[in-house]
């Protein structure tokens, strides 16, 4: 009996311990996302109010024009951030991996970007790309009066230059995730793959790259929440600008909630951005479960 | 069937960055021999290996494989196939994949690469894993797919680099088998690494025992057993190991002994290659089937540990420990006296200096 009643203890003991983190995931972000979704079925302007207008909201955020730019621009970004930041960031490591003297000096350079915020990322490129004192400047001063570099200030460039800027923001986190990786790999089937004759780059596309797999996909989760959550960026670099050329979703939401004072479309737009995001990682969620289950079998 | 190769290593140096890995070395290996590279760990057998089939760059000499000079040939070029001891399996392909990659990416035509993965396969009775990956496979089947990748290069020499280190013991004794009878079918010359001194006997022609980037001793397994060319050799090699009992060499009355505490044991009839002088140091060893009961060398028995098949009696010679090996059924007592004799043509003797062979 005392055994049982040590163990009952003891579980007590654990759920008075986790209670506060438990209070806190349910009033905060359960609360607060319930409130988000309530507030977006309803007509509140600056206040919230309790006026139930159905998906009225949802129908006007549709219509507008600064949320459409806003969704396209994230998905370019997002498509061409992950593509970009993958390919480079593998790139980067195995070009470390090949026994390159001075790699710690080289892998902190490489991961250096990542140890700052979006907003100082964000100024460092703005002023880069500054057609009159930056990168432009700079060439033409070289000697070569004509040349162009202006994609920040034009409407249809705009969103490449927040993905030069975030690729090399990320592009070395990713370095790091894919050299350990590559670490991982047994040397034995690199010498197996010369004794079968294989090119490197035949090694690295058809046994290296389906091997990474699990850091692949590690790196792809921690990319795809900074597109998602991709605010200050945009506002550090252009303002969402020039126009409403270099709009975010998240920036839409923070600029109706507290600048507008348009609760309902604010949080219509925030739900709209649950909901996407819950499309892609629920299948992904229950792809993971079925897998581990089938391994534990 | 691959063409028949032999293999010479000629004056091979290798050293990473300062480090000598190996000193100068020479070996040839016949046509259709099998030679094992015995040694413990860090003694260069490996890098050897790995030297024979172009991993590794060496700084001198000259490697010739079928009678071409290979030294600065790229491993697929030298005619050779290698299996590892982490199996070095491609894990996201199917067995079939890994064993048919090296061949498609060489551009070998479709029907020829099935004809050599099946036969490969039906010989090491993988055919029904064709299908299945790596992960799915035991350690045994494993190492029987990383066999058949290398048995559709379809090379005149095999290399093994320690492949069943990673196995336990009763698949160790079963692909052991497997691998003597795929070099009886095959007939191809095969050089094998290990440390494991029961597959060198087991196995080899011919073994070559490596300590401290040397080769100490090349010899048939039966040489290199019965008469080991030095003390390092002696004690490496068989299992339960060689009794050593530290002594003295004289001569009484004209035939040489050896004096240890007290005891005189009768050395005529040794076959001495080089006779030390009376008084010298020496160092008798002798395998523990070897010594026998009823004698004149007293002895005391400590401890007795029962083997199945037989039993090994350690007794105590002097202050010196010593194992012998008694049948299964003969009734030993710890504590009991005996007389042994060690006969004089299974002895064994060392100079205590050097270690070499008397």
């Amino acid at each position: 009996m005392p055994l049982v009643r040590h163990r009952t203890a003891s579980r007590l003991a654990a759920g008075l311990a986790l209670s506060p983190a438990l209070l806190v995931l349910v009033v905060v972000y359960l609360g607060c996302t319930a409130w988000t979704v309530w507030i977006s079925l309803t007509s509140s302007r600056m206040l919230p109010n309790s006026t139930f207008v159905g998906l009225r909201q949802y129908a006007s955020l549709m219509g507008n024009e600064r949320w459409q730019v806003s969704v396209a621009n994230l998905a370019v970004f997002g498509s061409l951030f992950l593509i970009a930041s993958l390919a480079l960031g593998f790139l980067l490591a195995v070009a470390i991996d090949q026994r390159v003297r001075a790699e710690n000096t080289l892998r902190s350079i490489f991961l250096y970007p990542y140890s700052m915020s979006f907003i100082v990322t964000g100024l460092v490129w703005q002023w880069l790309l500054n057609p009159s004192f930056g990168i432009e400047k700079m060439v033409r001063d070289l000697g070569f009066p004509s040349f162009h570099f202006d994609w920040i200030v034009r409407q249809d460039m705009v969103i490449y230059t927040l993905v030069f800027a975030a690729v090399w923001h990320a592009a070395g986190l990713v370095m790091a995730i894919m050299l350990a990786g590559l670490r991982g790999i047994d040397e034995d089937i690199w010498k197996a793959a010369r004794i079968d004759g294989l090119p490197p780059w035949r090694v690295y596309l058809s046994i290296v790259i389906p091997m990474l797999g699990a850091s692949f996909a590690t790196a792809a989760v921690l990319l795809a929440t900074s597109v998602v959550r991709l605010y200050d960026l945009s506002v550090a670099m252009t303002n969402g600008g020039p126009g409403v050329a270099s709009e975010v979703p998240a920036k839409f939401v923070m600029d109706h909630l507290f600048e507008r004072g348009n609760l309902g479309l604010a949080t219509a737009a925030a739900t709209s951005m649950l909901i996407t995001v819950a499309a892609v990682v629920a299948p992904w969620l229950v792809w993971q479960n079925r897998r581990a289950r089938r391994a534990q079998v | 069937m691959g063409k028949l190769c032999d293999v010479s290593i000629r004056g091979v140096e290798i050293s990473f960055g300062a480090v000598r890995v190996l000193e100068k070395l020479d070996l040839d290996v016949a046509q259709s021999e099998f030679i094992v590279l015995l040694g413990p760990s860090g003694c260069g057998k490996s890098t050897l290996l790995n030297a024979v089939a172009g991993l590794i760059d060496v700084q001198a000499g000259q490697i010739w494989i079928g009678g071409k000079n290979v030294t600065w040939e790229e491993p697929k070029d030298r005619g050779i196939a290698m299996v590892f001891q982490s199996y070095a399996l491609y894990p996201r392909m199917t067995v079939r994949g890994n064993m048919s990659f090296g061949l498609k990416v060489a551009g070998m035509p479709k029907p020829e690469i099935e004809r050599r993965v099946n036969a490969a396969a039906a010989t090491l009775q993988i055919t029904e894993l064709l299908d299945r990956r790596p992960a799915e496979l035991s350690g045994g089947q494993r190492q029987r797919v990383a066999i058949g990748r290398a048995l559709v290069r379809d090379a005149g020499v095999y290399l093994f680099d320690e492949p069943l280190s990673n196995l336990d013991a009763q698949l160790r004794a079963e692909l052991r088998v497997e691998i003597k009878r795929l070099h009886q079918r095959l007939a191809a010359t095969m050089i094998y690494v290990t440390h494991d001194q029961i597959e060198a006997l087991t196995l080899a022609d011919r073994i070559a025992v490596m300590k401290d980037r040397v080769i100490q001793q090349l010899g048939t397994p039966n040489e290199v057993y019965r008469r080991p060319a030095n003390r390092f050799v002696a004690s490496f090699v068989g299992s339960p190991a060689m009794n050593f009992l530290p002594g003295a060499f004289a001569v009484k009355e004209g035939a040489p002994c050896f004096l240890t505490e007290g005891i005189a044991i009768p050395l005529s009839g040794y076959a001495f290659e080089a006779p030390p002088q009376d008084g010298a140091p020496v160092e008798l060893g002798i395998r523990p089937e070897h010594v026998e009961a009823g004698g004149e060398v007293p002895a005391k028995i400590e401890m007795v540990e029962p083997m199945g098949s037989d039993q090994l009696a350690w007794l105590r010679v002097g202050g010196h420990p010593l194992s012998m090996r008694l049948p299964a059924e003969a009734c030993t007592v710890a504590g009991e006296a005996m007389q042994l004799r060690l006969p004089a043509d299974k002895l064994n003797l060392f100079d205590a200096a050097t270690g070499r062979r008397l």
